[in-house]
């Protein structure tokens, strides 16, 4: 991301080239467009509501969809790896339900929360396994992974189950404030931290760089000598532990935990990814260019909430236009450069 | 068959599961195999069995069809919804609701609204090149949206006794539905298997581009497989909103995409493309539905259902994964070791 505004010292048309190539690379192309369009939906809405591009709307997004940042921060590690995780919209369920359904029956606050992040990890790893010893395809390991928290859900309880517990009602509630009107919650700072320590393990680790081995090719990963078993296995524990604190943010929000929250969120935390610049087939995509997705998502949510007449089910129907486009994009840029 | 032929069988693991559950079913409920008629109508648990996965068969069918050309297709769910949504909102709109052709009409424009969503899907997957699981997620996505629209938010209630037909009617005694969804296999199954088109399918399951050196036309294949599986989505759509005398945009056909993958699955067809199984569709439709009977009638409540699904998907892949399968090849090449010719009788069977 930084090729474009950083080497601005050479000559106008040089930099023209560069910039014209970064937006046409697979790798540079997609986010470059995703950022433009971000601010294009932005000056939309800044051009028909007074008060839409303004500090605490902006920082409103961040607080509405830091749950799914952590989600999309996860599917993001595995779609690196061409495969695809369509469980975590149910593990998050499930995460809020195991999370009220203990704190009801007494449990603290600080043995639940790592007490779910370590059963989602787990869940994460029996998927992994599933899918790298017995070679079933990740579609359909994850979506056994999908009925079985669904139906756990289930299990724990039919109704929704309110949270009254004072640490997470002061987490929930706590806002920390930035100066004027401007304050974020605890899971915005928690999302973001979420961020950046995937950003430093994607960017700067050896894990980060056999993600995108095995995303560019399997084989020659292995042929490589790079641990493509351990990574792949690793990418499904990663995703399940963002599944299960998304969780976490997610009681944070609503204070409660129900079984059929988050209900097709799977689908949003791939559209993010996929707008967010990741090919599909792995190899290629940023942790930073997902939030730009999330955050893209959002402020088309918010656009339809101030415009109030257009009902929330438009929301769907755009992403699922947003998707189709940034898709033939991707088709487009990377035939050109074979 | 012999022994081993019978072991390696795709069939075989479907089919035990099956004759399991309804064991299971006739220790926990006597009268599970009793069928009755009443007022000229069949009644009995294996009808109602028969009745309740009519849908996901019929889409199961279609996506048999997409999966062995290597593809899958999500979006039938949404298209269920769609074209519950266009037919109840034709004979709401009608000034008569309950005749015929009002019915014939609004069932015809679902069915001809939904083949131009198959082509848009396999315009995607073929024309432009989409991996077919993302091609088919924007319709899931979008479609929803779209039958929300329709239906502007409502359940669109209908009252038009032609229409419940579909749904609830019999003929010679036999719910319609299950009529429609042996209509349906039986058209698919002779369609690929009597003529070379199943063969075709499977040849750009196995290898897209060597079939098209060889000059099969892939591209009008993928086509007609998406089309033909959102038109089957259509038919199941119309017989679920048939059922409940209304459209509901949000939960008509919700997950029976899932159900559909699963019922092929567990038919033994694998999801890398390739040969499929229609037959083992129609187990695998079967064990679902069954599976569902049983959690009733065994007494376990209803909405641990998923918890159940979630095992037997996990059981049937671990059983038909290839360490698997090696891990058996092993194990029986062991016993049979130092008798050269049942080696060799063994290695043949396992390949």
């Amino acid at each position: 991301m930084s090729i474009d505004t950083s080497s601005a010292p050479v000559a106008g048309r040089r930099l023209f080239g560069r910039v014209s190539s970064a937006f046409t690379s697979p790798k540079y192309g997609p986010v470059l467009v995703t950022l433009v369009l971000l601010i294009a939906v932005f000056a939309i809405g800044g051009s028909r509501y007074r008060g839409f591009v303004s500090g605490p709307v902006i920082l409103n997004l961040f607080v509405d969809n830091a749950y799914l940042i952590v989600l999309a921060v996860g599917m993001t590690f595995v779609i690196l790896t061409g495969g695809i995780d369509l469980s975590v919209g149910a593990v998050l369920a499930l995460s809020t339900m195991i999370a009220a359904s203990l704190l009801q029956s007494g449990w603290s606050a600080s043995v639940v929360i790592p007490l779910i992040l370590v059963l989602t990890s787990v869940l994460g790893l029996l998927v992994g396994l599933m899918i790298h010893v017995f070679k079933i395809q990740p579609f359909i390991a994850t979506l056994a992974a999908m009925f079985l928290a669904r139906g756990l859900c289930y299990v724990i309880s039919k109704d929704s189950i309110s949270i009254t517990d004072p640490v997470f009602v002061s987490l929930a509630q706590t806002r920390i404030s930035l100066g004027g009107r401007m304050s974020i919650t605890a899971s915005v700072v928690i999302a973001l931290l979420v961020v950046l320590v995937a950003f430093l393990v994607l960017h700067y680790s050896r894990l980060g760089r056999t993600v995108y081995a095995i995303g560019g090719g399997e084989q020659s990963g292995m042929l490589m000598g790079l641990p493509v078993a351990r990574t792949k296995v690793l990418v499904y524990v990663i995703s399940g532990f963002c599944s299960g604190l998304a969780g976490v943010l997610f009681t944070f929000y609503t204070l409660s935990g129900y079984s059929l929250t988050a209900v097709g969120t799977e689908l949003d935390a791939i559209a993010a990814v996929v707008i967010g610049g990741t090919l599909l087939t792995g190899g290629y995509g940023f942790v930073l260019g997902s939030v730009l997705g999330v955050l893209v998502l959002g402020t088309i949510q918010t656009i339809i909430t101030f415009e109030g007449t257009l009902s929330s089910w438009w929301t769907r129907i755009f992403i699922g236009g947003l998707l189709l486009v940034f898709i033939v994009l991707q088709k487009v840029l990377t035939a050109r450069r074979r | 068959m012999n022994a081993s032929r019978m072991f390696s069988s795709r069939l075989f693991w479907p089919v035990v599961m099956l004759l399991v559950l309804f064991i299971i079913n006739l220790v926990a409920f006597p009268g599970f195999f009793s069928l009755e008629v009443k007022n000229g109508h069949l009644f009995g648990s294996l009808v109602d069995i028969a009745r309740n996965g009519a849908p996901t068969l019929i889409i199961a069918v279609g996506m048999t069809l997409v999966i062995a050309t290597r593809g899958i297709d999500l979006s039938v769910g949404a298209v269920c919804a769609i074209a519950g949504a266009v037919a109840c909102s034709i004979i709401l709109g009608s000034p008569e609701p309950g005749s015929i052709g009002t019915v014939a009409v609004a069932v015809i424009v679902a069915l001809l609204i939904a083949l131009v969503l198959g082509l848009w899907n396999g315009f995607l997957v073929a024309v432009l090149g989409i991996q077919p699981i993302i091609a088919t997620l924007i319709l899931m996505t979008a479609g929803r949206g779209a039958a929300m629209l329709i239906t502007e938010g409502q359940i669109l209630t209908v009252n038009s006794p032609p229409f419940k037909v579909i749904g609830s009617g019999f003929v010679l005694g036999i719910p319609v539905s299950v009529v429609i969804a042996v209509v349906i296999f039986t058209a698919a199954a002779l369609l690929t298997r009597r003529t070379a088109l199943g063969l075709l399918i499977e040849s750009v399951g196995i290898n897209p581009e060597a079939s098209r050196q060889a000059g099969v036309r892939s591209r009008g294949l993928l086509i007609t497989v998406y089309t033909f599986s959102a038109f089957s989505a259509a038919i199941a759509g119309l017989i679920l909103t048939s059922n409940q005398t209304a459209a509901d945009a949000n939960n008509t056909g919700l997950f029976i995409e899932l159900d559909a993958i699963l019922a092929v699955v567990i038919g033994g067809t694998s999801l890398a493309g390739g040969r499929y199984s229609l037959l083992g569709t129609l187990v695998g439709a079967l064990v679902i539905q069954t599976l569902v009977t049983t959690v009733y009638t065994v007494g376990i409540p209803p909405i641990a259902t998923m918890v159940f699904k979630a095992a037997v998907v996990t059981a049937v892949c671990l059983l038909q994964s290839p360490t698997t399968n090696a891990a058996f090849g092993r194990w029986r090449r062991s016993l049979g070791r130092g008798r050269p010719g049942t080696r060799t009788a063994e290695r043949a069977s396992v390949s």
